[in-house]
């Protein structure tokens, strides 16, 4: 038994070294640029004290960036939930080519970088001046590129509900179509509305690519405030920043996971 | 007492836009009241035929469907106060059990204590009050199947269409549930059209049979005259065990290898196809024919086969051509393998093809 044993713990033991290793890697660069946003003096080190100064400044630089990626993921949020919702709904009830083809190009632009729909959207309406320098240029670009990811996470779950059988038990009680979809369908849908809405906060805070592109002095968002700050600031400021960031979006993503798991369990 | 409506379909085909034809355009009538089977093998076009009806797909051009005489096709399913109970029940997850029954009620505007009232009452009929509060995924499979009538029938619906509803359940259960859906039907003296690809679902619970194949209606008669008249081979097929034996039906009588049979005054000309010659098939059930001494008919076999089952028995014989049929009798101990048995059909109980 124990020779059967000895083998397995050195196994365990180099994998739990590979994966430390690992983590070690991923972790330390993180870890410095951390302690960089509360250091004194980042090149002299944490021998030169720690500090809050560097937050205050970057909430004092930037945080009209922070209100205005808040407002942009807000907006995008329901204009997604607006269009993206009774979209799945249509598309869901009548599986058929040309719902599929619909389906197919609504997904496009996940895989268009981001650059290059930034562009068509400025060849297309950069004209329109009041438009152009609005944020909801930027939330347009948003919504192009989040609208899939609603739109999937409601398709899979209202497939997995067998959402036209429902519907059409509603509608033989004498539901009007209206009635059917907000007493059926969206409440049997709400698992796949909530992962998408998280999946589209998230994203939308986190988008830079299209977003560098279509933003104007006047409409930074944040991750176009930290590639500014990285350019033009201090590096401490910058990692500050950073921090930002990172309490914004961390719990995000946790509740994304978490939200995930449990929408898997409901499922099984 | 009798709320059921009177269907009437008529010249009701349906293409599906892929170009299928899942119905060759049929008549069919359907009395108020009365329990109607719809009979066949999967891809019969029997639950194409049961959603024109409910209006959850429309007949191509030229088809109507009539509820009491008024033209319902270009109604909705939520016009027509149709009840359905589907396969999968299509219970809403998001409501408890009282909601669910009470969700057809709500649609109709009626408040809230109402509604419940009613929808307690109706659980109370299928002797489920207790599962009230329950959420869907918290039943099993028997009471979601009474929950889903429940529902269909809180509305008060002129006609209830049931697709399948006891396919997703075991055998044991299924039987019981059955008995409970007959009683229920007959009570109620609601008009119920309901489909299956089960022949003993079909014979126990309807007033009328319809059998389908390949989108056409095969046969419609009574549960007996399905079964022991069947109007033709994939009829007698399709429901149960048949016998068949060559012949020619020659002045009111069939000569067949084995002897004669008398025909009863109605058989007594054969078909029109075989008119000809006179040549014909004699068809009959298992339990349609009794054993008898050889000198008591005139229809003769050799016993092949005996399988004892305890009070019957299955006899296996064969006529001097080397046909074989199969017949049940009650176990008597006397038969012996490769003697002579008579044989005496039930006239009702025969059919010609």
């Amino acid at each position: 038994m124990t020779a059967a044993m000895k083998p397995h713990r050195l196994t365990f033991a180099f994998q739990l070294g590979v994966t430390l290793l690992a983590c070690a890697f991923l972790m330390v660069p993180a870890g410095a640029s951390i302690l960089a946003g509360f250091t004194v003096n980042y090149f002299r080190g944490i021998s030169s004290g720690l500090t809050l100064k560097w937050i205050g400044e970057v909430l004092a630089l930037y945080s009209d960036t922070i209100a205005l990626s808040i407002a942009i993921a807000l907006g995008t949020l329901g204009v997604t939930l607006l269009i993206g919702v009774p979209a799945a709904w249509a598309l869901a009830r009548r599986p058929s080519r040309l719902t599929r083809l619909v389906e197919e190009l609504v997904t496009l632009p996940v895989a268009i970088p981001g650059l290059a729909l930034a562009l068509a959207l400025i060849l297309a309406y950069g004209g329109i001046r009041d438009f152009r320098m609005s944020p909801l240029f930027i939330l347009t670009g948003h919504v192009l590129y989040t609208l899939p990811f609603m739109l999937r996470a409601v398709m899979a779950v209202l497939a997995a509900v067998d959402v036209r059988t429902l519907e059409e038990g509603a509608a033989s009680l004498g539901a009007s179509p209206l009635q059917r979809f907000f007493h059926v369908v969206v409440p049997n849908a709400r698992g796949g509305i909530l992962a998408g809405a998280l999946m589209v906060v998230t994203l939308s805070i986190g988008e830079f690519n299209l977003t560098w592109m279509l933003h104007t002095p006047l409409t930074k968002t944040l991750p176009v405030g930290l590639a500014d700050s990285y350019a033009s600031m201090r590096l401490e400021i910058a990692s500050a920043y950073t921090l930002v960031f990172f309490v914004m979006i961390v719990p995000l993503l946790v509740a994304l996971q978490l939200f995930g798991r449990t929408v898997e369990g409901a499922a099984k | 007492m009798n709320r059921g409506a009177a269907i009437t379909v008529s010249g009701c085909g349906k293409t599906f836009a892929d170009g299928t034809r899942a119905l060759s355009p049929l008549d069919l009538d359907v009395t108020a009241g009365e329990t109607l089977v719809l009979l066949g093998p999967s891809g019969c076009g029997k639950t194409t035929l049961l959603r024109l009806i409910a209006g959850l797909e429309a007949p191509d051009a030229g088809g109507h469907i009539r509820f009491d005489g008024a033209d319902v096709t270009a109604l909705p399913i939520e016009k027509r106060n149709v009840g359905m109970v589907f396969q999968s029940y299509a219970l809403f997850p998001n409501m408890s059990v009282i909601d669910n029954v009470a969700y057809g009620l709500r649609v109709r505007g009626m408040a809230k204590e109402g509604r419940r009232a009613q929808a307690a009452g109706v659980l109370e009929m299928m002797r489920i009050g207790a599962l009230a509060e329950r959420r869907i995924d918290q039943l099993s499979g028997g009471q979601r199947q009474r929950v889903a009538l429940a529902r269909a029938l809180a509305v008060e619906p002129r006609v209830i269409l049931l697709d399948e509803p006891l396919t997703a359940l075991d055998a044991a259960l299924r039987e019981h549930l059955r008995g409970e859906i007959d009683a229920l039907l007959k009570r109620l003296a609601i008009t119920a059209i309901y489909v299956t690809h089960d022949q003993a679902e079909a014979l126990a619970l309807g007033d009328r049979i319809v059998v389908m194949r390949n989108g056409a209606i095969a046969q419609v008669g009574t549960p007996r005259d399905v079964y022991f008249r069947p109007a033709d081979d994939f009829v007698a097929d399709f429901v149960g065990v048949t016998n068949r034996l060559a012949g020619t039906v020659r002045n009111g009588r069939f000569e067949t290898a084995a002897g004669v049979v008398s025909l009863p005054p109605d058989l007594a000309s054969p078909p029109a196809a075989a008119a000809g010659k006179g040549a014909a098939r004699l068809l009959f059930r298992p339990e349609a024919a009794r054993l008898a001494s050889p000198v008591e008919t005139s229809l003769v076999f050799e016993v092949v086969q005996v399988e004892f089952q305890g009070a019957r028995q299955k006899v296996t014989l064969k006529d001097p051509s080397g046909a074989r049929i199969l017949v049940e009798a009650p176990a008597d101990g006397t038969l012996l393998v490769g003697g002579a048995v008579g044989l005496i059909l039930d006239p009702g109980r025969i059919s010609l093809a």
